[in-house]
């Protein structure tokens, strides 16, 4: 294995993301910032905050109008990814959509590499030895997956309530209110501490990992990371097929701006969050 | 009517006096009192000062175009002291000007007043006396636009006391600053932008000079009183606030029953239709339904408010102003026939599975509907089942991560790799 390139002596990247994936949590990214933080001073709308915030948008009308436009911008993020997984399973019969290394579907293995896991964090045996998704990404995805079909779905029965009335009574009005509510707590509580934290902030990525925006890894990380995968590729020609250049200049740094612009809200976030339950609620 | 009968009092006062006097004109033991003029000999001249320096003067013609300079009142009229006083100049003390000689109505009415309790209470009293007023030798009638007493001037004039710190702290006038709130509520607003001569003013409510205390119950703004008081000019309102459970509650006497004042305040009554008072009457209507304002703060709506976005639905917009009714009684805007009706104000298209949403809802209530509670129930679980268990793996994953610049495999104690 060639630890640079012969030709240009870089040092060699494997592709982990394409465009297409980058642009989708790009836009994911910009939307779900959007929402959070037009959507959290209407839930903490007691709190000393909450009109402040929402004063940054136009009030409550403005933040209500935002709102309803991120929430487009990230339905249509979400249909395009659909859009795309649906295409490959049924017009490309990639079967590795369902199963698989490659699959975001849970397995036994993730079950085992969690409990592998829980008990390295112990020392009580070896550090797993991750494939292409380790279960913490499924959770991840599945939690954006559930998220967006609950907060989504609520949130479009609370924006056309007249329309819902002729399906559902009423009363699920009321629930939908409260799930959209907890759900975006939950969705937002989660992505800005627990996400950034496993794949960002923990002390070995610290702090950023811009795989997400170059789509790139090292051969070191790969190995590293996700040995499972990378002896599994090797084993073949695929991983030669994922050799990739180093990403252009401006990617890395925009990459630096974008993600420490996103993470420094979302702590801010967290933080005012934090101070509603904390301090205002009690 | 009062200031009318006054002015024939007054005109019937002069004649007689002038009659009086006509019919005895040569009585020998008796002086003769001194006419206007002889007192201004000496009080016309503007820098005139008494023994302790202060101004005596009196301007002849301030007095010339006051009621009573107009009406032929002579100087010892008002000091009738100084009718038998033939030793001038005379004394520096007077005895005190007693307006109640001519104006016994309104005199009788000020003795049952709270100014006048006062000033009974303590000789240093501060509270006002016909002069402080209506003036001394400048008084004029209250039609006059000049006049203190004029309906477009009167909350100047009872704002010189009522709006002034030092008196308000020594007359301990309990209320406070009064006339400032008053100037900047509709009613003030009324009377000083817009000129509206039927715009209450202080007198409307309080009455002009037996003024009372709230807690008596022949005041006006007693508190059972007000909504007749304030049905002087809204008729209307008074009818419909009467029909309804809060007038209703006032009917039966009970003690903790809004009235008009309850709601809008007193003295900073605002427009109804601006946000400001639609913010303000959430708290109003929270003041005596506590259970309500919270739920009503767990909806959208009530969220949305408390954001500042009030073109969303408040109190009033659902269940009325004046006519309000308990959501049993058919009247109600709320109750079940009406509802539909009440919600496509706003929801054009609204319709009966549309109105089962509760704008009250509880999820902490069980009874009040169960697939809420079991909702919360679930999303609580779930917010701390998520966030206990990553919470200890992240923590976990924090004390074991690999410490930068240290790789995995350099670190001794990692073991060995599990063989997949």
């Amino acid at each position: 294995m060639a630890t640079t390139d012969a030709a240009t002596g870089e040092r060699v990247q494997y592709q982990r993301f394409d465009r297409y994936h980058r642009l989708l949590h790009g836009v994911l990214m910009f939307s779900f910032l959007g929402l959070a933080f037009t959507g959290m001073p209407l839930l903490f709308n007691d709190a000393p905050w909450a009109v402040r915030l929402a004063a940054l948008f136009g009030g409550g009308h403005g933040a209500g109008i935002l709102h309803r436009i991120f929430a487009s911008l990230l339905i249509t993020c979400f249909v395009l990814h659909v859009w795309r997984l649906m295409h490959r399973l049924f017009v490309k019969k990639d079967l590795e959509v369902l199963w698989g290394p490659a699959s975001m579907t849970p397995q036994p293995r993730d079950v085992a590499e969690l409990v592998a896991h829980l008990r390295w964090f112990l020392r009580t045996g070896p550090q797993p030895r991750f494939d292409h998704f380790t279960y913490w990404e499924k959770f991840d995805y599945w939690a954006v997956f559930w998220g967006m079909g609950i907060i989504g779905g609520s949130g479009l029965v609370l924006w056309f309530p007249v329309f819902f009335s002729h399906i559902l009574p009423g009363s699920w009005f009321n629930i939908a209110l409260l799930v959209h509510g907890e759900e975006g707590l939950l969705a937002v509580g989660f992505i800005f501490t627990i996400h950034f934290f496993n794949s960002h902030l923990r002390p070995d990525k610290f702090p950023m990992d811009p795989v997400i925006f170059t789509g790139r890894v090292s051969e070191h990380e790969f190995k590293e990371e996700r040995a499972a995968e990378y002896e599994r590729l090797a084993a073949t020609r695929e991983l030669e097929e994922a050799e990739i250049g180093p990403a252009p200049d401006w990617v890395g740094g925009l990459a630096k701006v974008v993600a420490t612009i996103a993470v420094t809200l979302g702590l801010v976030m967290v933080g005012l969050i934090l101070y509603a339950v904390l301090f205002a609620r009690i | 009517m009062r200031l009318r009968s006054a002015f024939a009092l007054l005109l019937a006062a002069c004649l007689l006096a002038t009659t009086v006097l006509a019919q005895k004109p040569a009585a020998p033991a008796v002086p003769k009192p001194p006419t206007s003029d002889d007192c201004l000999a000496c009080h016309g001249d503007p820098s005139a000062t008494g023994a302790n320096g202060r101004s005596i003067a009196v301007s002849a013609d301030k007095f010339g175009d006051s009621i009573h300079g107009q009406s032929g009142l002579a100087c010892v009229g008002c000091h009738a002291d100084l009718a038998k006083t033939t030793d001038f100049p005379h004394a520096e003390k007077l005895a005190p000007v007693s307006c109640a000689t001519c104006h016994d109505g309104p005199a009788a009415k000020y003795d049952t007043s709270v100014h006048a309790q006062a000033r009974r209470a303590s000789p240093t009293s501060v509270a006002a006396a016909c002069k402080d007023c209506h003036g001394t030798h400048d008084i004029r009638p209250a039609s006059d636009p000049d006049s203190p007493t004029h309906h477009l001037n009167l909350p100047a004039t009872c704002g010189r006391c009522h709006g002034n710190a030092d008196i308000i702290r020594r007359g301990r006038i309990a209320i406070g600053d009064v006339v400032t709130e008053f100037q900047d509520s509709i009613h003030g607003q009324a009377l000083s932008k817009s000129g509206l001569m039927v715009a209450p003013d202080c007198k409307d409510c309080h009455h002009a000079h037996d003024i009372r205390r709230k807690s008596d119950p022949a005041s006006p703004v007693f508190r059972t009183t007000v909504p007749a008081t304030c049905g002087k000019c809204h008729e209307g309102v008074e009818r419909r606030y009467l029909t309804g459970v809060h007038g209703e509650a006032l009917g039966k006497g009970r003690p903790d029953a809004p009235v008009c004042v309850t709601c809008h305040t007193a003295h900073r009554i605002q427009r109804t239709e601006g946000a400001t008072w639609k913010a303000q009457v959430l708290a109003e209507c929270g003041s005596c339904h506590p259970e309500s304002i919270r739920t009503y703060r767990d909806t959208f709506h009530g969220q949305e408010t408390q954001l500042g976005f009030l073109r969303v639905a408040a109190c009033a917009d659902c269940h009325g102003a004046h006519d309000i009714f308990a959501k049993s009684d058919v009247r109600s805007t709320v109750s079940p026939a009406r509802l539909v009706s009440t919600c496509r104000k706003c929801h054009a298209g609204a319709n009966d599975s549309f109105v089962k949403y509760d704008p009250h809802a509880d999820r902490r209530n069980y009874a009040r509907d169960p697939w809420l509670f079991y909702a919360s129930k679930f999303m609580e679980a779930l917010l701390i089942g998520v966030f206990a268990f990553f919470g200890i793996h992240t923590t976990l994953w924090a004390s074991r991560a690999v410490k930068p610049g240290e790789t995995r495999s350099s670190r001794p104690d990692d073991g060995p790799r599990s063989e997949e």
